[in-house]
């Protein structure tokens, strides 16, 4: 039997749990800077929580991890969850949502599986939920964060594109089709199906025509927006609110100095969304996403409330970051010997790689084989003075010294205060 | 290069073979009544076909055990809609077999079922016989939220009690739904077709096969069958009132098949009368002298998990089939009340003759340290998985098999987990037994809560305590 992982899985090596944490930490830190806390949700949800607001397509339903529970007798299923947001705004109705405004990030893995087991099928995400905000500004907020972590993290030509669903939706309703059809419609230009325009018969000639131009819009500023609306304002009038909502947003990102473009068939993938929709690209590769999405904690039983969101893919981030560019090269490594072999002894090795650890330096204890890489000092231990052997592994020189804090003054002194209970000394 | 080719029993043997037969390639033995498994052909020296239950079909193609086989498109597109990437290739229609594959619901609910269905923010049940299809079908219509009950066969006794939809094929025509049931909508038009394996398909050479066939059937003008939209069936109007069952009535389920006859002698000991059970016309819901008790008809194999879901309190069921469930759902609600003493089988765990071991032990020595997974085939893939688990098996895969589990061996399966009476016929296969799971026999079971309900626990513990004095 070998040993192999599963199809379409993926492991993260030292190296690339390295970049993981840089994007986690430069995420984490960017987050709580704008008053936004932590939080994790469970693993495994109930399939209903996705079904029930019908907010993902039955394309995307299909490939969710669903499975009978042990005790999933009654026939209901349970899934590896699909997606970072529902979740959490499944959190808000449960716990949060007398609190009114709840600013929350999360770091987590979402499930769903590809057919061909080249992609992973867990995938990571770190993401942000503005719940209890519903302007223009909060919308502002989560693209400046967004964008924040970003470059914080060294990528350079990010494009910001831009959508707004609230006008694909509005644009729908005029087609006389049902609720359901008009959900199925979404889906297919979501799923950037743009032939089922074709089947569409509207109320009026040239609702298609209209539909067809406004998914063909692409722009990049504010007065572009302003012109569409002035075409299809007389002939409908019910586009004018999410204009008038999409135009805020961009004028006040334009205030703020963000550069974007205007696409409005960049939906794919965000069902929920009833309002702004922004992606984020870096060399063509997509890196994150997000947008408003106010009516899903009530289609999920909560109170009416405003919300929007956003993830970075960080999987698509560890392969784009140049980790040397971001992080200090780290300091040496200081290896403690021993040739002794009493127990006594070997706690002596134990204490110093302690204290050294208290003082701010890296140091392992050698357990024979090779020793490890970038290292900047040996200290060998012995059972009599001197007890300490100091070898500086670049010049080989060599020092004699009789205290823990004796070998401290010779690494450069004490980068953190050690604690009062120090067993470094002999 | 030999062809290998999986042929169907049941219902489509009769007309595969006739076809076949049409085409010349000379499998003398596959006929109605036959029991043989595997058939070699004098005309055709490399062919090797072997005979599966249909539904067993599109798997063993899909895997790649087969090149070609024969089966209805129903179950085809039952495997599809899980394992959309399956590597199979729909080839061609042949015409025969046909059917549809309705969702019908009680007349008893109101018009029009889907629409009601798809707003209603309660649990949605479908039942079937087609649970991969049932659930593609819930998505597709954006069920807010519903359950699955995968069945064995009876869908039709489910609505309305136990099952809002259900999904029911009917064949050759018959449009007939007994229990009240009305169509609501046409799922998939079906007959049997002709299937390849997508790798079999693109490398080797199959063509004398496929066009033996294609010559019959283009003399007889057979077009394809397409897969139809979802159609909505007009409404059929009607009153029918929804049977309310009230809170103190024991549901009873008893089993069709073969434990129909033993189930009513034990009953009628116990001076328990069943009308209409087993049922001449195949209706589903006798009655009987026990005052507030309902029964159905419906599979011993769904028993366990319809107690266990609360749709029945009672049932008679195989031990077999309440281990296979709890082996599922350790935690789950269902408890054995009696041993009923009838319908006693083993099972074991059997092998080839040709293994050289005489225990499970002998077989963990004789497989260690292979690379290819073992394939371990049965109808209890639950038991199953966990014998495979208990004994250390290493790297094994459970092949759900639906009858006929002997024919597996060797070709399919290296180890089968069945069940047996006289092991005549696993040895008829050259067959052996190296291990006994547990015996089984029929116990009364049912739903924890059931019993420990005032309204219900005295009828409960009544009939209890009059089967009991039937088999002292």
């Amino acid at each position: 039997m070998s040993a192999h992982r599963c199809k379409g899985t993926r492991d993260m090596s030292p190296q690339e749990m390295r970049r993981f944490r840089l994007i986690e930490g430069i995420f984490r830190e960017s987050c709580l800077k704008w008053g936004y806390e932590e939080v994790r949700t469970s693993t495994i949800e109930h399939l209903h929580l996705f079904t029930s607001t019908g907010t993902l397509t039955p394309s995307r339903l299909r490939r969710v991890y669903s499975f009978l529970d042990w005790d999933g007798w009654s026939g209901e299923r349970v899934v590896l969850r699909p997606d970072g947001t529902i979740p959490i705004a499944r959190l808000y109705i449960e716990t949060m949502s007398d609190a009114g405004l709840a600013k929350l990030f999360y770091v987590t893995d979402v499930f769903s599986f590809e057919e061909t087991g080249k992609e992973s099928r867990e995938k990571w995400q770190c993401g942000a939920e503005l719940i209890g905000a519903g302007s223009a500004t909060a919308d502002v907020e989560l693209v400046t964060l967004a964008l924040d972590v970003v470059h914080k993290l060294g990528l350079k030509y990010v494009e910001l594109i831009l959508s707004h669903a609230g006008l694909i939706r509005t644009l729908l309703v005029k087609f006389g089709l049902s609720h359901d059809e008009q959900e199925d419609v979404f889906d297919h230009i979501l799923d950037g199906d743009l032939s089922i325009l074709a089947k569409l018969k509207p109320e009026r000639p040239g609702l298609g025509r209209t539909l067809a131009a406004l998914l063909d819009l692409k722009g990049r500023s504010v007065g572009f927006l302003k012109n569409m609306r002035s075409l299809v304002n007389r002939d409908l009038p019910e586009l004018e609110a999410p204009f008038n909502n999409f135009i805020d947003i961009v004028e006040r990102l334009e205030a703020v100095g963000c550069d974007y473009q205007i696409d409005i068939t960049s939906g794919r993938g965000f069902e929920y969304y009833t309002g702004l929709i922004f992606r984020l690209f870096v060399g063509g590769e997509e890196v994150g996403g997000g947008g408003r999405y106010d009516a899903l904690i009530p289609l999920m039983g909560g109170q009416d409330t405003p919300a929007s969101g956003f993830a970075l893919y960080m999987d698509c981030l560890m392969g784009l970051i140049a980790l040397d560019n971001l992080v200090p090269p780290s300091a040496g490594k200081i290896l403690v010997r021993t040739g002794l072999k009493k127990a006594g002894d070997l706690k002596g090795a134990f204490d110093l790689a302690t204290f050294l650890h208290e003082a701010g330096y890296p140091a392992e204890v050698y357990l024979g084989g090779p020793e490890p890489a970038n290292l900047k000092w040996t200290v060998e231990i012995r059972s009599k003075e001197p007890c300490f052997v100091l070898t500086d592994r670049d010049s080989q020189q060599k020092f004699e010294v009789e205290t823990g804090p004796e070998v401290l003054v010779l690494l450069g002194g004490t980068k953190r205060l050690p604690s009062a209970k120090s067993k470094g000394k002999r | 290069m030999r062809l290998k080719i999986a042929l169907p029993k049941g219902r489509l043997l009769s007309e595969t073979a006739a076809l076949l037969a049409q085409a010349g390639w000379g499998l003398d033995e596959y006929r109605d009544g036959t029991r043989s498994y595997r058939l070699k052909s004098q005309k055709m020296p490399d062919l090797f076909a072997k005979v599966f239950q249909e539904k067993d079909i599109p798997v063993q193609v899909a895997v790649g055990n087969y090149d070609l086989g024969i089966c209805g498109l129903d179950w085809v597109e039952e495997l599809l809609a899980k394992y959309p990437g399956s590597a199979l290739v729909k080839l061609r229609d042949l015409g025969y077999g046909k059917g549809v594959l309705y969702t019908a619901a009680s007349r008893s609910l109101p018009s029009p079922q889907i629409d009601t269905l798809q707003q209603q923010r309660d649990i949605v049940r479908l039942a079937s016989e087609y649970p991969n299809m049932a659930e593609s079908l819930a998505l597709d219509l954006r069920l807010k939220r519903f359950s699955v009950f995968p069945l064995w066969g009876g869908a039709e006794v489910y609505p309305p009690e136990n099952a809002e939809l259900i999904l029911i094929s009917r064949i050759n025509g018959d449009k007939t739904f007994n229990h009240d049931l009305v169509a609501v909508s046409r799922i998939l038009d079906f007959s049997a077709y002709l299937i390849a394996n997508r790798y079999s398909w693109e490398s080797k050479d199959l063509s004398s096969a496929v066009a033996s066939l294609e010559e019959i059937l283009a003399c007889s003008g057979e077009s394809c069958t397409q897969v139809a939209d979802i159609e909505k069936i007009p409404e059929v109007k009607g009153s029918y009132p929804v049977r309310e069952v009230a809170g103190d009535v024991v549901r009873l389920a008893l089993a069709d098949g073969h434990q129909q006859q033993p189930t009513i002698e034990l009953l009628n000991k116990a001076g328990i009368r069943v009308d209409d059970y087993p049922s001449s016309s195949g209706k589903r819901r006798p009655t009987s002298n026990l005052d507030g008790v309902t029964i159905k008809v419906i599979r011993p194999q769904d028993m366990p998990l319809q107690v266990a879901n609360g749709n029945f309190d009672l049932a008679i069921t195989g031990k077999d089939w309440l281990t296979e469930h709890l082996n599922q759902f350790p935690a789950s609600p269902v408890v054995e009340l009696l041993d009923l003493k009838f319908g006693w089988v083993r099972i074991v765990a059997v092998v080839s003759n040709e293994v050289p071991v005489t225990d499970t032990g002998g077989l963990r020595q004789l497989w260690a340290g292979q690379s290819a997974p073992i394939r371990v085939a049965s109808e209890y893939v639950n038991i199953a998985d966990k014998y495979a688990r208990d004994n250390h098996l290493g790297l094994y895969r459970i092949i759900p098999t639906w009858g006929a589990t002997e024919a597996f061996l060797t070709e399919d399966a290296d180890l089968l987990i069945e069940n047996t009476q006289t092991g005549s016929t696993l040895a008829r296969n050259n067959l052996k037994i190296i291990d006994t799971l547990f015996e089984s026999t029929a116990r009364l079971i049912a739903n924890k809560d059931s019993v420990a309900d005032a309204k219900k626990r005295k009828k409960i513990e009544s009939i209890t305590k009059t089967l009991r004095g039937a088999l002292a």
